[in-house]
């Protein structure tokens, strides 16, 4: 595995039946990057997404997510990634800082740790009045922060991020982003699912998924120069207009 | 470091019951309506057997054994005749349960030291009461002869049936369903809030959330595991103590006996759910499921009919059905006051079905699909 990339595969293939989900993906990404993984409702984003996430076996093909094999050791992979599905997913009947604590021990971290890590993630998302709060009472837009907070608490390598912002106002969105490009500039690596095309733009490079297979890969100017789009809004219409999946 | 995360996996869980206003209502109030209600009502004592009686003796002593049955606890005369038609009418009607025929000249020849017979006939569809309450029937006019014979000074010994029920003396249907009761609660407590919390989790996408994280499988299992032997402890405790305020039932045996059983079968039951919960993609799913194994469970435990009036075959099914042993456990121990070691058998086969169901549940909660 060579040191520069964080998740690189080759062929993967995820078959239900006779139905191919994704069809074999190939690409690389770089340590630290922010990649964008976009795509119409249906194109596999998320099979794709769950497979480097140790979720679900691949069919057939290889690679590895930050350093192992995505085949054999998806144990080792869960312990330095952090993931949060289009679902939101933290425990509902439970505190903030229950949520935090639960995940956090989990991933080995030390009681002290956990007590610093959390009144850092209070700070940072103005919430220290919440933390004894039941998280089905807070308001979705804290929740996404939250939940972003609590995948990237133990300082994973990489971070999975499906659908993020959905249902976000564009205020917390922006926010949102913030936090991204914080745990970034930490030298975490972002692999983000993402409808928002304005949010494409703020990634480092973009893959744009369609039926399965990967269309275009690139960053959002070279794709611009590349279909001579002002915008990304454009480039996608064009590279997804084939597209026969989808609602 | 891993009994660290179960620590914090079993906080989860326990806050997580606490918190649903359901759970901890339905294990006290579960066993409080189920105590309260259903030994009175699943209650197969025989009273009130109404006896026609055909009376062609027209003798004191026959009117002796009438009144003597009219007296009986359990046993009513409903009319008396002399024509046995119209006693069989009153059966036929539902009115009556039993007929008791007196032949004529019962008491004279009696007297002469002849042998004369009395004969019963029971209405047999309704089984337990037809074969009990003609038994009843037969017993009250054997003792009312015998004690006239032994006063009219005939030397001669009057047939007498004498009947005596161990362990239950007056074969109180409640002291048999109590202990067995309490059986049916794990089954239903233990064995249906396992799966509805996991397939909840699948439901809601917490258990993604798990499944991406490092957390070791048995770890997880375990943690949804252990929860329920202290239901199940609360349940047998709940239902213990109804049983003795209510029913005045106490176990003649060691109460740490009945635990260490209840522990066991709880992990049967919980492994069973878990595993359940494993295979099934909603609560609907999993709901059903679970319906027919507890149907069965009910059933062929030996809860209500006893195993050993099974046709072999059978029988031989009962050995896989774990409440079997937990139910021969609790009865042994209520009522025989049986020590572990008597019940060996039992507990070891109740801790080869807990290891078998828990092993399972772990074997069969994958983290990756």
């Amino acid at each position: 595995m060579n040191e520069k990339f964080a998740i690189s595969v080759r062929n993967l293939v995820k078959r239900f039946g006779n139905f191919t989900a994704v069809d074999n993906l190939s690409f690389d990404v770089a340590r630290g990057e922010i990649f964008g993984f976009l795509g119409a409702n249906g194109a596999g984003k998320t099979t794709a997404m769950r497979m480097l996430c140790g979720l679900s076996y691949p069919t057939s093909g290889s690679g590895t997510v930050a350093g192992f094999d995505i085949m054999s050791q998806a144990e080792y992979i869960k312990r330095h990634i952090g993931y949060t599905s289009q679902k939101f997913s933290l425990y509902e009947e439970l505190t903030v800082s229950e949520n935090l604590t639960l995940f956090s021990t989990i991933y080995g971290m030390s009681d002290i740790e956990i007590k610093k890590k959390s009144e850092e993630i209070f700070m940072t998302l103005e919430m220290a009045d919440m933390r004894n709060t039941l998280v089905k009472d807070i308001p979705t837009g804290w929740k996404q922060k939250l939940a972003f907070s609590a995948a990237t608490m133990h300082s994973p390598d990489i971070v999975f991020l499906d659908e993020p912002t959905g249902g976000v106002d564009p205020v917390t969105r922006r926010r949102f982003w913030e936090l991204i490009y914080e745990a970034s500039s930490r030298g975490m690596t972002i692999f983000v699912t993402t409808h928002y095309l304005d949010e494409a733009e703020y990634c480092n490079r973009i893959s744009i998924m369609v039926d399965g297979r990967i269309k275009a890969l690139d960053s959002p100017e070279n794709l611009k120069k590349e279909y001579n789009c002002a915008t990304m809004d454009e480039v996608f219409r064009i590279v997804a207009k084939d597209a026969k999946r989808g609602d | 470091m891993k009994l660290r995360i179960l620590k914090i996996l079993l906080k989860k869980e326990i806050l997580l019951m606490k918190r649903n206003p359901f759970i901890p209502r339905v294990i006290v109030a579960l066993p409080l309506m189920a105590m309260l209600v259903l030994p009175l009502v699943a209650n197969l004592d025989v009273k009130n057997v109404s006896v026609a009686v055909v009376d062609n003796d027209r003798s004191e002593l026959s009117r002796r054994i009438v009144a003597d049955m009219d007296a009986s606890e359990y046993l009513s005369v409903q009319s008396c005749d002399f024509i046995y038609d119209e006693a069989l009418k009153s059966i036929e009607n539902g009115d009556a349960d039993a007929i008791l025929i007196i032949p004529a000249d019962y008491s004279d020849r009696l007297t002469k030291g002849e042998n004369p017979q009395m004969s019963l006939d029971a209405n047999g569809v309704n089984a337990s009461k037809g074969m009990l309450g003609s038994r009843y029937a037969a017993q009250s006019a054997t003792s009312t002869v015998s004690q006239w014979l032994s006063e009219t000074g005939v030397n001669r010994p009057a047939p007498q049936v004498n009947v005596l029920n161990l362990y239950n003396p007056t074969l109180n249907f409640r002291n048999y369903m109590i202990p067995a009761l309490m059986v049916v609660l794990i089954i239903i407590i233990c064995g249906f809030l396992p799966t509805l919390n996991l397939v909840n989790e699948k439901e809601t996408g917490t258990i993604e959330a798990m499944n991406v994280t490092p957390v070791g499988r048995l770890t997880f299992v375990l943690s949804k595991l252990i929860p329920y032997w202290i239901v199940g402890l609360l349940v047998v405790s709940v239902g213990m103590l109804i049983g003795w305020l209510v029913y005045g039932l106490v176990p003649a045996g060691n109460i740490g006996s009945i635990y260490l059983a209840a522990i066991l079968f709880s992990l049967v039951m919980s492994g069973l759910g878990v595993t359940i919960a494993n295979k099934s993609a909603t609560i609907l799913q999993s709901i059903f499921v679970m319906f027919a194994f507890i149907m069965i469970f009910q059933l062929m435990g030996g809860l209500f009919t006893p195993i050993a009036s099974m046709p072999q075959w059978a029988q031989d099914i009962t050995y896989a059905v774990p409440p079997r042993f937990f139910i021969e456990i609790m009865r042994a121990v209520y009522l025989k006051g049986a020590s572990i070691a008597d019940l060996s058998t039992q507990y070891l086969a109740l801790t080869g079905f807990a290891i078998l169901f828990c092993g399972l549940s772990a074997f069969t909660y994958k983290k990756r699909s």
